[in-house]
C-alpha cells in the first residue's frame, strides 16, 4: 500500500497546484479591473486554459485510483473530496476569467461606480478562497466551518449592490451597459464564494465523514 | 465426537433433547428478539492460545452479517463455532456463551446433529458428494429419514432453485456432480446447504476458489437469500464483505474492535485500528 500513499501524495501536490493557479486567477482578474490592464486580462485567459487541461487530469487520476486501488473510509472520501474540490476550482476558474472579460469590456466603456466596492468584496472573497484552501491542505475543519460562515457576508454584499446598481441603472440608462457588467462581476465574485463554501464543505466530510451541506 | 470442553460444564454432544434447538419464541427483552445469534463474553481456546477473545456481539435475524480481518484473527474459529465444527478440532474448549435462539449452542441440551441442520454451511472450497447432483441436494434430507421420491424431487428442484442452479442442471440431475464447473460445484453446496431447510447459513470464505463471474454469482445469490436466512460470511475479500453484507464485524487478534453497519464500517469506521485495517495501513 505504499504505493497508494505516494499516488494520494501525488494527487494532493496536483490540487494544490491547481488551487494555487486558481487563486491568483481571480487575484489578477480583480488587478485587470483596477488597473485596466488587457494584459493580465491575457494572462487570466492562459492561466484558466491550463486550469481546465489541469482539471481533467486531475479527474482521471482519481478515476484510476478508484478502480485500481477501490479505497475505503478516509481514503475514499478523500478522493471523493478531490474530485468535488476539482470541480469547484475549476468553476472558480472560469469566473476568474469572466471577471477579466467584463473588465476589459468596462475598460473601455467608462468607470465602475464609486458607491460599489468590489475591492472590498473581493478581497473578502479571495480570503475565504485561500482559507478554504489552507483548510484542505492542513485538514482542518474548524477553519472550514469559519469559510463557511463567511459566505453569508458575501452574499448581503451582494444584495446591496444590486440593489445600488438597479437605481445607478435608472438614474443613469445610458451607463446600463457598465453597470450590468458591475453586476456582473459582482455576481461571479458573490459565486466564487459558494464554491470556496463548497470546498470547505467538502474538506469537513474529509476529515470527519460527516455531509454539512444544506445543514 | 466432541473435542471441545466447555469451561463451566462439558458440553453433552449427543443430547437427545432436539427440543433445545427449535425455534425460540420471540418474546422477551427487545434484544433477544431481534438477536439470533448471540455471543456474550465468547472466547475459544485451542490449548492455550484464546482465538476468540471474550466476543460479545448481537446478528440479527435475516440480512448478511460479515466478518472480516486478517488471516488468523479468529474469524473462521468464530464462524465455526455457531455450528459446533471445532468440536473436530483437538485441543479446542470455549468458554462464555454463545446464544441461537435463547439456547447456548454449547449448553448440555443441544443435539448437535439438529444444530447442524439448523445451521448450514459452504466452505471456502465447493465439496460437493461424489455423487449424483439429485444425490447431493437429497443427502440431507434422507439423512433427515425422508425417502418418498416425489417428495425429495420437489425439495431438490426447490433448492436448486433457490440456489440460482436448477436451470444449468435439469437436465444432467443423474450425473455426477464432480463435472459441473467449480461454481456450480458452490452452488450446489448451497443447495445441499438450504435442501434442509436452515435458518442459517455460515459461509467462510465461499468464492476465494472462484473466478470472477462465478463469484459474481455468489454474490447475487446471498443478496436473493438474505431475506430468508441469517447469513453470517467470513471474508477476506473486503470488496466483497462491502458489496454483499448488511453489518460487518472487525476482528483483530482474537477481539472484536468494531460491529455496525456496512456502510458506516466501510465510509466511516468508528474504530482507527479498523480504518488501519481496510485501508490497508496493517493487517
Amino acid at each position: 500500500m505504499i504505493r497508494f500513499q505516494l499516488e494520494l501524495s501525488r494527487l494532493r501536490r496536483l490540487i494544490l497546484e491547481m488551487g494555487a493557479d486558481v487563486e491568483d486567477n481571480v487575484r489578477d482578474a480583480m488587478k485587470a479591473l483596477e488597473r485596466h490592464d488587457e494584459n493580465l486580462a491575457a494572462i487570466v485567459e492562459r492561466r484558466e486554459n491550463e486550469t481546465d487541461e489541469r482539471e481533467v487530469d486531475i479527474e482521471e487520476e482519481c478515476l484510476k485510483l478508484l478502480a485500481l486501488y477501490q479505497p475505503v473510509a478516509a481514503d475514499l472520501r478523500y478522493i471523493v473530496g478531490v474530485l468535488k474540490i476539482n470541480e469547484d476550482l475549476e468553476r472558480v476558474g472560469d469566473l476568474s476569467q469572466h471577471i477579466a472579460e467584463r473588465a476589459m469590456a468596462i475598460t473601455r466603456g467608462g468607470e465602475a461606480p464609486g458607491d460599489v466596492d468590489l475591492a472590498r468584496m473581493a478581497s473578502k472573497v479571495t480570503n475565504m478562497l485561500a482559507r478554504s484552501l489552507e483548510a484542505f491542505v492542513d485538514l482542518k475543519p474548524e477553519m472550514a466551518r469559519e469559510v463557511r460562515a463567511g459566505d453569508a457576508e458575501v452574499d448581503a454584499i451582494h444584495r446591496q449592490h444590486i440593489s445600488i446598481l438597479l437605481e445607478a441603472i435608472k438614474a443613469r440608462p445610458e451607463s446600463a451597459d457598465v453597470l450590468l457588467n458591475v453586476m456582473h462581476i459582482s455576481r461571479h465574485l458573490e459565486r466564487i464564494a459558494d464554491h470556496a463554501t463548497n470546498i470547505a464543505e467538502d474538506l469537513i466530510y474529509m476529515a470527519e465523514g460527516e455531509i454539512v451541506r444544506h445543514k | 465426537m466432541s473435542g471441545v470442553k466447555k469451561e463451566e460444564a462439558m458440553t453433552g454432544v449427543n443430547g437427545s433433547s432436539k427440543t433445545a434447538v427449535m425455534r425460540g419464541s420471540a418474546e422477551g427483552n427487545g434484544m433477544d428478539a431481534e438477536a439470533h445469534v448471540t455471543a456474550e463474553r465468547f472466547s475459544v481456546f485451542y490449548h492455550n492460545r484464546e482465538a476468540v477473545r471474550q466476543v460479545s456481539l448481537a446478528i440479527p435475524a435475516r440480512g448478511v452479517t460479515a466478518i472480516i480481518g486478517p488471516s488468523g484473527c479468529g474469524k473462521s474459529t468464530f464462524l465455526r463455532a455457531i455450528n459446533r465444527m471445532n468440536d473436530l478440532v483437538p485441543g479446542c474448549r470455549v468458554s462464555g456463551r454463545l446464544v441461537f435462539d435463547k439456547e447456548d449452542i454449547y449448553g448440555p441440551r443441544i443435539d448437535v446433529v439438529a444444530l447442524r441442520r439448523r445451521v448450514g454451511m459452504v466452505f471456502q472450497k465447493p465439496n460437493p458428494f461424489p455423487k449424483t447432483v439429485f444425490d447431493n441436494v437429497a443427502y440431507g434430507p434422507r439423512l433427515c429419514g425422508l425417502t418418498g421420491r416425489a417428495q425429495l424431487e420437489e425439495i431438490v428442484e426447490r433448492s436448486l432453485k433457490s440456489a440460482a442452479l436448477f436451470d444449468e442442471v435439469k437436465d444432467r440431475l443423474g450425473q455426477n456432480a464432480i463435472g459441473l464447473s467449480g461454481g456450480q460445484q458452490q452452488r450446489l453446496c448451497i443447495a445441499r446447504a438450504l435442501a434442509v431447510d436452515p435458518e442459517i447459513l455460515l459461509m467462510d470464505e465461499p468464492t476465494s476458489a472462484l473466478d470472477p463471474r462465478a463469484t459474481s454469482r455468489i454474490e447475487d445469490l446471498i443478496a436473493e437469500l438474505r431475506g430468508k436466512y441469517t447469513i453470517i460470511i467470513v471474508t477476506h475479500n473486503m470488496q466483497q464483505a462491502a458489496r454483499v453484507s448488511d453489518r460487518t464485524a472487525f476482528l483483530y487478534e482474537g477481539n472484536l474492535i468494531e460491529f455496525g453497519p456496512t456502510k458506516q464500517l466501510f465510509t466511516k469506521p468508528r474504530e482507527s485500528q479498523t480504518e488501519d485495517y481496510i485501508t490497508g495501513r496493517f493487517g
